[in-house]
């Protein structure tokens, strides 16, 4: 939902009207480029190899947990303290702020889940080059090299990757304003100073640094600064027709790492191009800043709604990590030798001293703040997962009904029109969870209230649906309406909770109720406040079968700078340039609290967000923003998503049908049957497209709609399975294929497929009038079954697969077993007490495993073991399933009703053995022509001990 | 049968012993006790103690008609004191109450009421409402196809008059167009004069643009001499007869001719001005070419401009305008005489009038036949809706739809149309308006000419006696 909403105060007609220019397309010139960015373009004019800093061994100070040390620019004299930590999980931390700057720079807070526990760090050698430190494990090193500042992180002979190995460094100290009147009076005879300096110390270098090193304490406040060229853009610059006053003046960070051997790197999501991450070197850098992008253009490294920046870098042999906590506006640079050696060749020589290996270079620019990176060795991608979850958390663990079908749409009109949707569902007989509603159900874009004509009575209207065991979302945006009579608003107000401007008073901007504040969610007793705005009493209408929506948290200012907050705004004591990228988690962190203190911490909380940071995945669910009806929008879906999973969010989907335009019915039934294999199952529309109820385009596309719903919701038990672990673990649910296969580089720039888990393949149709398509089945060892005709496949093939509209290609691993509830009804809740049909896909070894994980669905008493968890596996021609979780209680009224064994031969008895040692002969019909063996109504309890013997 | 259902009234219990759950009387037969059961679609055949057990053995879900086992099965609802249904399988126990007899849900734990009783009350009631209103208005229809066809009988004759009216009017101009043109034989010698005179000679103006001159000449002077024509409003074709006048509430629209020929004089007005424009601006050269001879135009040419020519321009100029506005007529009343009223022209009725709705912002206001606009209710301009396009119902009820297309266009958008749906009512009213799709509108509409006859009240199939 972006600026394009038709129905706007006159005066946003034609601030949009001009946004617009008629034309499907993003406005490029509302964006601002790296040349544009003052910062950017400053930083990336530094050229490789003249790094001036030095490292001053001596300053070296190692406890048992950290390594200081200061590092020195000689240009400026400027010092910078370097901190290292070697952190529990195989990872380190490189912490570099001024040593004394001028005032605080930010650093991130609330984005650890703690302090990472770290792990002591030794030195193993010394000298007046450099130290060498141990990271305990492997033969691990960090090589600290003082001149150039270099750090280096080695495996035996192995570099794994480098730090600041091109001398890209930068640090933008603090520093007054040099165009007062007093200030020139100073530099003057500063600088006077500093070129007397210069004549003798270019005579007598050795000893002239000698004795800068012993008295810089003193020379460092008068000399410092004398290098400092006032360029255009630090102490203001302008963007279009705003104005960002600067007061801190340039305050840039910059640090490049080198990964040799390294020719796929991946990550930092938000970003409309493809998953392996591309060379920037022709072009802007991959750009994090928070944005509202109006008809986003696709395949470019443009900045979106959201920004994670974690980089992940794989090849055959290791998977790493970097996780550049940083808030700012960031820019990443990535180049590589391998894919413009000619150009490359020769930096790549400084650097290694040959051209053989490959190797990728990146380089991260942020806007302020303090360089604070974690290095994530991994050495597998389970291990990176693992180790990022442990820095910022875990996906959240959605309530059941949340992965099931949203039906969204800006805007269903009225209580009626939402009961006669509804409605429509049944008479489809197509089960969903979820109606939407967006922001035409307010009063006046008042959030948190209702319309009092459409939305007469909010409550009948929810009873309606959880009559029906249907939930409801409706919209809550950041921006309030300035409005007297706005309860929100004035309590906001008086609190003194809203942004502020730079000078002093609120901050405010237009976006949809016209003149808006933005309340100052960095604040935690903002966010407590906020929270409470969720309780029933104060939210009138609402119910527990109603959750939230966050959209338009970037945050989106209509006229503001990039459709944003102008960067001087003021949080607190800090410049909303500190903060930017973190505002929309802390406005989804406040209202997922707010759901969860509303029902008193009983209830899992759903909430979608439209920006995101590292660590937004434990809050909730996000999605692609406003995407359009066009087959390249479908299948960006998939890179998309599979660059988020890898970085830890893996509740994505993107709007199916596409937000803008109209699709054919062609691109909307292939893009049901992609959306309902993808973790966040949502179809969304803008208020001028025609309506797109499912049923609305005949009843041809309506049964293949119909089908492909009830599908997702057959699969219900195992997604809700990989969402848990994902909770547990970090890993993502929708998996780039080399996560699973790492050491195949024939994965590792697929992304028109996708796994779900490790067990399911799905190659989605996003070509227009496709008649078939080509997937690659990975695993040399590995067999695929079709779930659909149960067809066995080799491993590492490229299959082309005949497709008409009904296909949808999705292949179980060999080796799996997927446990599924095949009575689909009106909505996953309607479910619950369902009997399970377990799928076993045998590999060629003829075994199998999976697992069955069973809990309320929707309250947190599975943290209080109140669950079941049970392995699955089959060997040696017997089936069992066995507890897992012995300490865990629960139980459930689901019995196993099916169990289908595909690739099986045909047994000449099957017995079941339930936990009492009871034997009993179980019915079973065997398919030849596919060796389906399918065992009738073994009717155990899904959680009881049972084992199943083939003879 | 009778005693049967008496059975279902006693208990389910009852039900049981007759016939697996779920299975609806006429297919009892298909599931003889203790017999193999053959599935319905006869793909296979299984023990009888499969029926019913949980779990799906037929393709077509016909061995569980009584549980949710099978993803296509249907359950079939007694709902005796009501109307039998069938419900898909995966409503079965799913915890919602679906039959009102509260029969699927016998092991959900779902607490279902037994509402049949009151659902076929309620039922009764307003099927008994619509019946009456069916009835009254199916009468008040008769009515309407009866003044509709005097209406088109009337029309019929109108026509054939204005028909041969229209014979003598063309006689009429032919004989004046001669009377004319010789009285204005002095007139037109004085303008070849003027033109060598004070032009000197033709080949050296354009004679074109000295005809336009000419006339405008003529007309500033003898605009006084010209007698006022009557108003067409007063002398167009006769207001359409407005039939049931207690039934509907037509929008007071007293000076509104018959449309939709409505927007059309506005529109040719517009065209007419704008050529004028268009000869106005011709050329400087005209322009300076008429000040001048404004100028020199002798003062004894004016006397030229002669009464008798004058008086014989006006009484052809009022001929040709009786015959145009005779043949405006005959346009139409042959339209109205052609256009689609229904089957029986029984919603002729409707033609020429506006019915308004007024909803918390807006007025609508639907004119059937002609257009449906959209008004704020606190000042602003109307708002096209949509002009009428055709009959847009479902086959075989093509009637019970009005489909209004080419409205004003939506910013960003498609043009603006409206859907009206027709219902039975004893009035003729806008009973709702919504936007289902941004600038698509939908409006209900009653009016007796879609009721049908009255349904026979006692409904078969509800088991009333009961």
């Amino acid at each position: 939902m972006t600026c394009l909403r038709g129905r706007m105060v006159p005066v946003l007609v034609v601030w949009l009207a001009l946004c617009l220019s008629g034309t499907w397309a993003v406005d490029r010139s509302n964006f601002k480029t790296c040349d544009q960015s003052s910062f950017c373009k400053r930083q990336r004019a530094l050229k490789p190899g003249e790094s001036p800093y030095r490292a001053l061994l001596e300053t070296m100070e190692l406890t048992n947990t950290r390594l200081t040390l200061q590092l020195i620019n000689d240009n400026n004299k400027v010092r910078l303290l370097l901190e290292l930590y070697r952190l529990q999980g195989n990872m380190t931390r490189v912490k570099i702020n001024e040593l004394k700057p001028l005032k605080p720079r930010y650093e991130v807070p609330d984005v650890l889940v703690r302090e990472p526990p770290t792990e002591p760090l030794s030195v193993l050698s010394q000298d007046e080059n450099g130290v060498v430190l141990s990271l305990g494990v492997e033969s691990q090193r960090v090589i600290v090299s003082a001149q150039p500042f270099r750090l280096d992180i080695v495996e035996g002979h192995n570099v794994l990757m480098s730090l600041n190995s091109r001398g890209l460094l930068a640090f933008e100290h603090l520093r007054m304003r040099k165009d007062t009147f007093s200030y020139k009076v100073t530099s003057t005879v500063a600088s006077l100073w500093d070129n007397i300096k210069r004549v003798f110390s270019s005579q007598a270098e050795p000893e002239a640094e000698n004795k800068e090193e012993a008295d810089t304490a003193h020379q460092a406040e008068t000399t410092k600064e004398e290098e400092e060229k006032v360029e255009e853009g630090m102490w203001e610059e302008t963007f279009k027709s705003h104005s960002d006053s600067k007061p801190n003046g340039p305050s840039a960070v910059s640090l490049d790492f080198s990964l040799p051997g390294v020719e796929h790197v991946y990550g930092i999501p938000e970003h409309a191009d493809t998953l392996r991450l591309k060379t920037t070197d022709n072009g802007d850098p991959y750009r994090l800043y928070n944005l509202d992008v109006f008809q986003y253009e696709l395949y470019n490294p443009m900045a979106l709604y959201g920004a994670v920046p974690v980089m992940l870098a794989h090849n055959t042999q290791r998977t790493t990590g970097i996780f550049w906590l940083n808030a700012a506006e960031t820019w990443v640079d990535i180049s590589s030798n391998t894919a413009g050696k000619t150009v490359f060749g020769k930096m790549l020589d400084y650097v290694q001293g040959s051209s053989e290996t490959p190797q990728t270079d990146v380089r991260w620019i942020s806007e302020s703040g303090i360089i604070d990176v974690f290095i994530m060795l991994g050495p597998t991608p389970k291990d990176i997962f693992s180790q990022y979850a442990s820095l910022t958390g875990t996906q959240s663990f959605p309530p059941l009904s949340s992965l099931g079908y949203h039906q969204c749409r800006w805007n269903y009109n009225d209580q009626e029109d939402v009961r006669s949707v509804d409605a429509g569902f049944d008479e489809h007989d197509i089960p969903y969870d979820f109606i939407w509603l967006d922001i035409e159900h307010t009063d006046g874009k008042r959030y948190f209230t209702w319309d009092p004509h459409k939305f007469a009575s909010p409550k009948d209207m929810l009873q309606g649906l959880k009559d029906k065991k249907r939930n409801m979302v409706a919209i809550v945006d950041p921006h309030i309406k300035v409005d007297s009579n706005y309860k929100i608003h004035n309590e906001i107000r008086s609190r003194g909770f809203y942004v502020k401007n730079k000078d002093g008073g609120d901050y405010e901007g237009w976006c949809w109720p016209g003149n808006a504040g933005y309340p100052d969610f960095t604040q935690p007793d903002m966010r407590a406040w906020w929270a409470s705005m969720f309780s029933y009493d104060q939210y009138e209408g609402s119910m527990d079968n109603l959750y939230t929506w966050n959209d338009m948290n970037e945050p989106s200012v209509f006229n503001g700078p990039e459709v944003t907050m102008h960067k001087d705004a003021v949080h607190g004591s800090w410049e909303h340039r500190d903060v930017h990228n973190l505002y929309g988690l802390y406005v989804h962190r406040a209202t997922m609290e707010g759901l969860i203190q509303r029902s008193g911490g009983v209830e899992r909380p759903f909430v979608l967000t439209r920006a995101f940071f590292a660590g937004s995945q434990r809050y909730g669910a996000v999605w692609t923003g406003d995407n359009a009806a066009e087959w390249d929008h479908l299948k960006i879906s998939i890179p998309m998503c599979l660059s988020l999973g890898l970085v830890g969010i893996s509740f994505c989907g993107a709007d199916v049908g596409g937000f803008f335009k109209s699709p054919s019915p062609e691109l909307l039934v292939r893009w049901y049957q992609t959306g309902a294999y993808q973790p966040f199952f949502r179809a969304h529309a803008h208020l001028d497209t025609p309506r797109r109820e499912p049923w609305l385009f005949g009843p041809e596309n309506t049964a293949l709609i119909r089908e492909v719903i009830r599908q997702r919701y057959t699969f219900l038990p195992y997604w809700y399975q990989l969402f848990y672990h994902a909770y547990r673990t970090g890993e993502p649910v929708m998996r780039a294929l080399w996560v699973e296969y790492p050491q195949d580089p024939a994965t590792f720039a697929v992304d028109d497929e996708f796994l779900i888990g490790r067990d399911l393949l799905v190659h989605p149709v996003t070509e227009e009038g496709a008649r078939g398509v080509t997937a690659f089945l990975p695993g040399k060892e590995e067999v695929w079954f079709d779930i659909h005709t149960f067809q066995k496949h080799n491993g590492a093939q490229n299959l082309y697969i005949p497709v008409t509209m009904s296909s949808i290609p999705v292949f179980q691993r060999g080796g799996s077993i997927i446990p599924r509830k095949l009575r689909v009804r009106r909505s996953s809740a309607c479910m619950e007490h369902d009997p399970y049909t377990l799928f076993v896909a045998l590999n060629t070894r003829r075994t199998a495993e999976g697992e069955l994980y069973i809990d309320d669905g929707h309250t947190f008493n599975f943290d209080n073991k109140e669950f079941i968890h049970r392995r699955l596996f089959f060997s040696n021609n017997v089936l069992s399933s066995v507890n897992v979780a012995p300490e865990a209680q629960f139980t459930t009224k689901s019995w196993i009703e099916r169990v289908v064994i595909l690739g099986a031969s045909k047994p000449r008895k099957v017995t079941l053995i339930t936990a009492d040692g009871h034997k009993s002969q179980l019915d079973f019909d065997f398919d030849a022509s596919v060796s389906v063996l399918t065992i009738r109504k073994p009717s155990m309890n899904a959680g009881e001990d049972w084992s199943m013997a083939l003879q | 049968m009778f005693w049967y259902l008496l059975l279902l009234w006693g208990g389910i219990s009852a039900v049981e012993v007759q016939r697996p759950r779920g299975v609806p009387l006429s297919k009892r037969p298909f599931y003889e006790e203790n017999k193999p059961f053959t599935c319905l679609d006869g793909s296979r055949t299984i023990p009888f103690d499969r029926i019913n057990d949980d779990y799906c053995d037929c393709q077509d879900g016909s061995d569980e008609p009584g549980t949710a086992a099978c993803p296509n099965g249907n359950f079939h609802c007694t709902n005796a004191g009501f109307r039998p249904t069938f419900i898909p399988s995966s409503h079965v126990n799913d915890g919602i109450c679906d039959c009102c007899d509260a029969t699927d849900e016998y092991n959900s734990g779902a607490e279902c009421q037994n509402t049949c009783r009151e659902l076929w009350r309620k039922e009764k009631e307003s099927m008994q409402k619509l019946a009456e209103i069916a009835k009254e208005g199916f009468l008040l229809k008769q009515q309407l196809i009866q003044e509709a066809k005097r209406g088109l009988e009337e029309k019929q004759t109108k026509l054939g008059e204005v028909q041969n009216s229209k014979k003598d009017l063309e006689t009429n101009v032919e004989a004046l167009r001669t009377a004319k043109e010789a009285a204005e034989q002095p007139e037109k010698e004085a303008k070849e004069r003027h033109l060598k005179e004070l032009l000197g000679g033709v080949d050296k103006v354009n004679t074109a643009a000295f005809e336009t001159i000419w006339s405008k000449i003529r007309e500033k002077y003898v605009s006084e001499v010209r007698t006022q024509t009557p108003s067409s409003n007063t002398d167009g074709p006769a207001p359409v007869e407005t039939p049931q006048e207690e039934v509907r509430e037509p929008v007071s629209d007293n000076d509104s001719e018959p449309y939709p020929d409505d927007d059309i004089p506005e529109e040719e007005d517009e065209d007419e001005d704008e050529d004028e424009d268009e000869d106005m601006d011709d050329g400087d050269y005209k322009v300076t070419g008429f000040d001048y001879i404004l100028e020199c135009l002798p003062i004894f040419t004016k006397s030229l401009f002669s009464s008798a020519a004058q008086k014989a321009r006006n009484e052809f100029e009022e001929a040709e305008r009786a015959l145009r506005e005779v043949d405006d007529q005959i346009r139409n009343l042959e339209k109205e005489i052609s256009f689609d009223f229904g089957p029986s022209s029984e919603f002729a009725y409707l033609y020429s009038q506006c019915y308004e709705l007024t909803t918390g912002e807006y007025v609508y206001r639907l004119c059937p036949f002609n257009r449906v606009s959209q008004k704020p209710k606190y000042g602003g301009s109307e708002t096209n809706l949509g002009t009428w396009g055709k009959w847009a119902g479902p086959e075989g009820n093509v009637y019970s739809v009005m489909k209004y297309e080419q409205g004003t266009g939506c910013w960003q958008g498609p043009n603006r149309s409206t859907t009206v749906k027709l219902t039975c009512g004893k009035e003729t009213v806008v009973t709702s308006t919504s936007e289902p799709s941004r600038c698509e509108y939908l409006m209900e509409f009653t009016s007796p000419a879609v009721c049908q006859e009255a349904p026979d009240l006692e409904v078969s199939d509800i088991h009333e006696e009961l």
